[in-house]
């Protein structure tokens, strides 16, 4: 946790979140996001020990419903807002060789 | 009513309304006000004329009396985050050009059983992420008290738009302080309710842990008004609360509230002006029966760093969805180029800056190794806040801060230091961390006339204690208010 982000580690952290970062900012991110874990590191202080981590906030957790079959949007409806969308599908390049 | 450059609060609609005045007028009003005032401002990203025209004839043919549409004719301003039937809603985001969903958020739907009147989207940092609304693919938002700075954010657009009176009143959501904030730098009354009081169902999830939507407006009474109308149980929303939504004004307002100050937490970086308009408030707020209680919020300190763990931990996880498959855009690829690249590249164009950052961060602090450094122990942190609150709520109603250590400040200023407008989130974060119901009212100006605004925070579904208080100090509040240069109505 002490130790300063690498730009290796900056790029692991891009593949893991579908970013293709180019050059420049790869660069400028390991130096903006080694700046804020270093604040973190004031979390650090805290004696945590014990403590139940929050899930939720305020309430209990979710609250259930039963499993009632209903209305749903029109399947044409669903995909109209899609980049790609063909027979009421959405269309993506060949997964499978 | 006769004269239409009067026509600013939901209490004026209601009056013109009563009077002579249809709804589509009130309707026509506003939408010249847009017209003629927004390409300074760029508050909107979209007007909706047409279907604002026809919903507000719907009201006149049905009459603005009838007591199940609290709303009728009310025209309001909505956050680009928030779905609108119909209408674009892309957070501001270029991944989701042109997107325009297939159904309303239910805070929309019930605004329009209400009998409210659309008028169109507004500006916000992209996917609400930041404090300025410059992280907008559609350009900045000017605050109209000085158009050379900024209206706060992220809620920025609908701060702006009511604040110049292009609307009466617009929702905003709240994750880190986006509807307090933006309200206290543009002189108005903004709400984020309690965590589960309104449903998030149609709300483009940031940080589902900390999101809240809530209304912002020229008036307390304003915002109670909206507040009323979209809180309330939400079966779409498996974290919405089953609380019954309460009456405002409740009649029953406590004449001699405890009011706890956290004073440890104000040792610096807070403007002297915004200093100064806080104590004069507290002032006003004992003269008329509330006692002043020092309290301390020991890991209140600790809000901005938590904040910034678990809100991009939330984010890199909700924003996956933008993948170029379902909604929005897709990058333009190759013949040869497989689904990965798909991704990669959609991701890498359609996203800013701001939000890659905060993706980054999130995903670091969620992956292998960092989770318990991180993650895991910013939530236990986040208890321990909740904790200090639940203490110091056995013996006061109500805690008061600035909503903001400064006024607005100038644009551009924060361009390259991310980190130093995160440490502005100081005084509002520990409202999503803890859930808890939190208000800004105006409290009076800098210097320089900016506005500055005063923070409640109450117990978890007391809004009702927090907008009493609120409409109080707003009856005796010393320092007039004051309006936006160029918005005298007798000008």
């Amino acid at each position: 946790m002490t130790e300063r982000l690498t730009r290796t580690e900056v790029e692991r952290i891009a593949r893991l979140a579908h970013l293709e970062l180019d050059d420049a900012e790869a660069d400028r991110l390991t130096r903006q996001l080694g700046d804020i874990l270093t604040y973190f590191e004031r979390l650090r202080e805290v004696d945590t020990s014990g403590v139940e981590a929050t899930t939720h906030p305020v309430s209990a957790g979710p609250r259930m419903r039963d499993d009632q079959s209903r209305e749903s949007l029109p399947r044409d409806e669903a995909v109209a807002g899609a980049p790609d969308a063909a027979d009421g599908l959405f269309r993506v390049p060949k997964v499978i060789g | 009513m006769t004269d239409a450059s009067a026509i600013e609060t939901i209490a004026d609609v209601r009056a013109a309304l009563a009077g002579v005045g249809s709804a589509v007028d009130v309707c026509t009003i506003f939408l010249e006000r847009i017209q003629e005032r927004d390409a300074a401002l760029g508050a909107f990203t979209h007007v909706a004329s047409d279907t604002a025209l026809e919903e507000a004839a719907t009201v006149d043919a049905r009459g603005a009396d009838d007591p199940s549409q609290p709303l009728a004719g009310v025209p309001i301003a909505i956050k680009d985050n928030i779905c609108t039937r119909g209408l674009p809603t892309t957070a501001a985001s270029r991944i989701l050009t042109d997107y325009r969903p297939p159904y309303d958020a239910t805070v929309v739907e019930r605004l329009r059983a209400a009998g409210a009147v659309i008028l169109g989207k507004t500006n916000c940092d992209e996917f609400a992420m930041g404090s300025t609304t410059e992280h907008s693919c559609y350009g900045i938002t000017r605050n109209p008290w000085d158009h050379d700075r900024v209206p706060g954010g992220s809620s920025g657009g609908s701060a702006a738009a009511v604040a110049a009176r292009l609307a009466p009143v617009a929702l905003g959501s709240d994750t880190g302080g986006s509807i307090r904030q933006p309200a206290a730098f543009c002189g108005l009354v903004g709400l984020k309710p309690t965590y589960g009081r309104v449903s998030r169902y149609g709300l483009l999830a940031f940080a589902s842990s900390l999101d809240q939507i809530g209304p912002l407006g020229l008036t307390v009474a304003d915002v109670a008004a909206v507040f009323r109308v979209i809180a309330g149980h939400d079966p779409a929303d498996a974290t919405s609360a089953a609380e019954a939504v309460p009456e405002w004004p409740s009649g029953t307002a406590n004449e001699t509230p405890a009011i706890g100050v956290p004073w440890t937490l104000l040792n610096d970086g807070i403007d002297d002006d915004v200093l100064a308009s806080f104590r004069t408030a507290l002032d006003t707020l004992r003269s008329s029966g509330a006692t002043l209680v020092d309290i301390e919020l020991p890991h209140a300190t600790y809000a901005v760093p938590t904040y910034y763990v678990v809100a991009p931990a939330e984010a890199s996880s909700n924003l996956a969805r933008y993948d170029g498959v379902r909604y929005g855009v897709r990058a333009p690829l190759a013949e040869t180029a497989d689904l990965t690249a798909m991704y990669d590249r959609t991701r890498e164009s359609g996203f800013s800056d701001e939000v890659k950052r905060r993706i980054m961060l999130g995903t670091y602090a969620l992956s292998a190794g960092y989770y318990d450094a991180y993650y895991l122990r910013a939530q236990q942190i986040r208890t321990l806040i909740r904790r200090d609150y639940d203490t110091v709520f056995s013996t006061v109603d109500a805690v008061a801060l600035p909503t903001t250590p400064t006024t607005a400040f100038p644009l551009g200023q924060h361009a390259d230091d991310p980190l130093q407008l995160y440490v502005g989130d100081i005084f509002t974060a520990s409202a999503n961390l803890t859930g808890l119901p939190a208000l800004s009212v105006p409290s009076g100006n800098d210097s320089s006339g900016l506005p500055i605004g005063l923070q409640l925070v109450g117990r978890a579904f007391d809004e009702v204690t927090i907008l009493d208080l609120a409409a109080r100090f707003e009856r005796e509040r010393s320092e007039p208010i004051g309006r936006p240069p160029g918005l005298d109505p007798s000008a």
